[in-house]
């Protein structure tokens, strides 16, 4: 029973985890129907930021969370006004390919910094912040990535129900050339959603790395993670990207615990097609609309 | 004899078999007949044999390719699992070559069968699932196809991988690079003129229907699953039968290169290359595979280089940027792709000197 | 001739439009829009009428499409090949054919997008104002526009619009694929909005009918060209009109090809 609800706390955290990694995804989705390819690479800058300043420039780490939000606010924005918009206008496979040419940029350039090999942040997160149920234990950083996980769903939740903002994302991923004749700015929102995606995607990247430490392939596979996370979650949908997460979390955690840790990263994806069969937009996603 | 035909000023076609026509004029024919000719006499024979083992495995990718640009290209059904259909045609070629025995001429197409089923099997979901649902479902075939490859260890051997006999064709040991090469490119060139014939039928028109509008092509009365499955399963057969060529070529396989990055790469080719575009695919497997190598030539010149020799790891690395910025690089400045270059350059010979 | 000026709310002078450098689509348009009058742009598909909206709007520009030629002016100042972002802040808006509603936002949130020219400036008072044209979508506010019906989607594209404030409204066939009577609620609250906002409005239709009857002057438009012009009045009691465009001939019977053949060789010479 111990081992059981060990595992369940387990499940949940890194399901959390899952779902905050993908919330920034879901945003580049949102507003542009872009499958981003390079979202684990921007998880891992947001990480190596946060090393650069805490471990070397030994910036206190208050400091160091802020200018690495800042820091990757501005790396999102200047990302799409590059690489992404000379692409408006095109079929949107070529947006999806170049993400992936910007993936694989990315990571030779962390590697060429960094090397391959495995880092970690000093420890920086307060004890009182664990934990402790009769035998079980949680972690501060998984109660903290707890934490954020929630805000940033109510958060990014309310932003695209209520502010202008958010609905105009939503009218540019539905029908850009509507949008355009009313006068909302396209680059602009094209824009803002990759400077917000990557600096949730760096927030995302730094509690991971002060779980797992910091590894330039390790967080990029997590990139990879965030494709069954949000599919099943359904693509545009925030809750559903946060439940998806919990619900991969879980199943990876029991499957390790009770069948095998190699099955660990195949049975996701067996249950992943198998919902997909039953419910083809995920669990929370729009049933496409078409008209013919 | 009728009279040999040019390219008209216009459209000028005036019964449907003209516009079905592989080549649209007889120039055109010659020029293939020209091309094929000088590619199977000319280059086996000049180049040095490292050049002739990039060409051959540069024929291989274009087999692979040209089947994605089937499935993607002309069916619009975006997949993922590529890599991981080549795979199973290797081991499948592997397994049927050591533990059934069967010969060369047997397991290669055996390989494209055997892919082409399981295919079909990871085609099943394009019945309920669109778009990008689609491609990550297909993802999802990459990775259990990857886990099966490594865990099912009575077939695969594991991660201890397969050791393949020599391959043989009427009685003829195919054991050099000179050889291969023309089992290779007689292979492509036979595969290549399956596709643009398959094109021309009412499977490749459905294909294309489906790609324009599933909907609308259910609506004209196009079995919409059956064309979907059909278009994964010889899609998988071209990477199958790729796969089976390669695992005689290496004569040793292993699980290692059948990754998400080998499939990625397929659909750089067909995306660089030309989407629906046949020529395109050729294209794009040259281009993507002799950018791999150049970029292999120049990280192991410049780790040759003295003084630089200490920073192995990072050089690698670099081979990974550069790979990355010359794909991004591309989509930039020509997003229609090669074969959207070629027409370019086509037409401009073609109305030199009256361009407008 | 100060006068007039004034009067003029949007000149388009002899322009030419290109689409992807070798299409030419406009061959010389030219257009008066006084303010707050209703004009009406009449013509057979592939005329150019929508293409000659898009150059106004600066929507020709995701199309690989250019003014090559002539000048668009609005209330005294050049407006071709401005950014639509540009232009929508000036307040031209144009309603694009085929109804393309915002189809997972719901009516109210579709509405919403309209306040984007005026951000940060409150809405409530608007959104009141474009369901008091159309009373119809009230109920239908937390409903998903892409499960409202062809009319009701008519509504929520034009209501749209109307939040933005637009002095100049461009509509592309509102009436295209509607019932005839939804078609007349249309065009009874386009003449509305007209007289009440004193909204200006280029009104592109095939309904000739309908448009000339809340029109005040009209256009007719033939290969990317200018044929004809005039009070709605006249035009509407012009025999070619009548015959091609109201389709109420001299006989009244069905025509023949040969005779539009006839009427295109005709009016070669007008």
């Amino acid at each position: 029973m111990e081992f059981f609800l060990q595992l369940l706390i387990n499940g949940l955290s890194v399901g959390l985890l899952y779902g905050l990694s993908a919330l920034g995804f879901v945003m580049i989705f949102k507003s542009s129907s872009v499958l981003n390819f390079a979202h684990g690479q921007l998880l891992a800058i947001g990480a190596f930021f946060f090393l650069v300043l805490v471990s070397w420039l030994q910036l206190p780490v208050a400091l160091a969370f802020l200018v690495t939000l800042a820091g990757s606010f501005v790396l999102g924005f200047t990302v799409e006004r590059i690489f992404l918009r000379p692409l408006i206008g095109e079929p949107l496979i070529f947006v999806i390919m170049l993400t992936v040419g910007l993936s694989s940029m990315f990571k030779g350039l962390l590697l060429f910094f960094f090397g391959g090999n495995l880092q970690t942040y000093p420890d920086f997160l307060p004890a009182s912040l664990g934990m402790q149920f009769g035998g079980i234990t949680i972690a501060p950083v998984y109660v903290a990535s707890s934490l954020m996980g929630v805000t940033f769903l109510v958060l990014f939740g309310l932003f695209f129900k209520y502010s202008p903002q958010g609905i105009f994302m939503r009218s540019v991923a539905d029908n850009q050339t509507a949008a355009l004749s009313l006068g909302v700015h396209v680059k602009k929102v094209f824009a803002l959603s990759w400077a917000i995606a990557a600096l949730v995607a760096s927030m995302s990247g730094i509690v991971l790395g002060v779980i797992n430490g910091i590894n330039v392939h390790e967080i990029s596979s997590i990139g990879l993670k965030v494709f069954p996370v949000v599919i099943l979650g359904g693509l545009d949908s925030i809750g559903g990207a946060i439940i998806g997460g919990i619900i991969i979390g879980l199943l990876e955690t029991f499957t390790s615990g009770y069948l095998s840790p190699s099955l660990r990263d195949v049975i996701p994806y067996i249950v992943l097609v198998a919902i997909l069969l039953v419910k083809p937009y995920g669990l929370f996603g729009l049933v496409e609309i078409e008209r013919v | 004899m009728r009279a040999p035909r040019f390219h008209p000023c216009g459209n000028y076609k005036e019964v449907y078999a003209r516009e079905l026509a592989l080549f649209e004029t007889d120039f055109g024919r010659l020029w293939a007949f020209v091309g094929i000719a000088a590619l199977f006499c000319v280059v086996p024979f000049v180049s040095p044999p490292y050049l002739l083992y990039v060409v051959n495995t540069t024929g291989i990718a274009a087999i692979a390719a040209l089947g994605l640009n089937i499935l993607v290209g002309f069916t619009g059904q975006i997949s993922l699992g590529h890599g991981a259909f080549f795979g199973v045609g290797a081991y499948a070629g592997a397994v049927l070559a050591t533990t059934c025995g069967l010969p060369f001429l047997v397991a290669v197409p055996g390989a494209g069968i055997v892919a082409a089923l399981t295919g079909m099997v990871f085609g099943i979901p394009s019945g309920r699932l669109k778009g990008l649902y689609l491609t990550i479902a297909t993802l999802a075939g990459q990775f259990i196809i990857e886990y099966l490859l490594v865990h099912w260890e009575a077939v695969t051997k594991g991660t201890m991988g397969i050791m393949l006999p020599g391959a043989s064709l009427f009685g003829l040991e195919i054991n050099t690079d000179l050889r291969f090469f023309f089992v290779i490119f007689a292979s492509l060139t036979a595969l290549t003129l399956m596709a643009s014939n398959l094109m021309r039928t009412r499977y490749g028109r459905a294909f294309i229907a489906i790609r324009d509008n599933d909907r609308a092509a259910e609506g004209m009365g196009i079995p919409i699953f059956f064309y979907k499955l059909l278009s994964f399963a010889v899609s998988s057969f071209y990477a199958g039968f790729a796969g089976g060529l390669w695992a005689y070529y290496m004569r040793s396989i292993s699980t290692e290169p059948f990754t998400l990055g080998l499939s990625v790469e397929y659909l750089a080719m067909v995306i660089i290359g030309g989407l629906g575009s046949i020529p395109g695919s050729i294209f794009g497997a040259v281009f993507i595979t002799g950018l791999n190598e150049s970029l292999r030539f120049a990280t192991d010149a410049l780790m040759n280089f003295p003084g630089l020799s200490g920073y192995g790891l990072n050089m690698a690395s670099l081979r990974e940027f550069a790979f990355g910025l010359a794909i991004v690089l591309f989509i930039l400045i020509e997003p229609k792709g090669l074969a959207e270059l070629w027409r370019i350059v086509r037409s401009s010979f073609r109305l030199w000197p009256f361009s407008y | 001739m100060e006068n007039e000026k004034d009067d003029t709310l949007l000149l388009v002078n002899n322009i030419s439009v290109v689409y992807s450098d070798v299409i030419q689509v406009l061959k010389g348009v030219s257009l008066k829009v006084p303010r707050g009058q209703i004009v009406s742009l009449l013509g057979s598909n592939g005329a150019g009428k929508t293409t000659t909206l898009k150059a106004i709007s600066g929507l020709l520009k995701p199309e690989n499409g250019k003014v090559t030629d002539g000048e668009i002016t609005y209330d005294g100042a050049g407006i071709q090949n401005l950014s639509p972002e540009e232009i929508t802040r000036k307040g031209i808006i144009q309603v694009l054919e085929g109804r393309q509603p915002f189809k997972y936002l719901t009516v109210e949130e579709n509405l919403r997008v309209g306040t984007a020219t005026r951000p940060l400036k409150p809405y409530k008072k608007d959104l009141e104002m474009v369901y008091h044209y159309f009373p119809a979508l009230t109920k239908r506010r937390k409903t998903m526009a892409g499960y409202c019906s062809g009319g009701e989607i008519q509504m929520v594209v034009m209501g749209r619009a109307l939040m933005a404030h637009p002095k100049l409204l461009l509509l592309d066939e509102p009436s295209l694929g509607l019932a005839p009577l939804v078609v007349k609620e249309i065009f009874r609250i386009i003449r509305l909005i007209n007289e009440e906002q004193h909204t200006t409005i280029v009104l592109v239709e095939q309904n000739a009918n309908m448009a000339l009857k809340i029109a005040h002057y009209g256009y007719v438009m033939e290969n990317g060209r200018v044929v004809m012009e005039g009070e709605a009045k006249d035009l509407t009691e012009n025999p070619d009109v009548k015959e091609f465009y109201l389709g109420v001939g001299a006989g009244g019977t069905a025509r023949s090809y040969r005779d539009v053949k006839s009427y295109k060789r005709r009016k070669r010479w007008l």
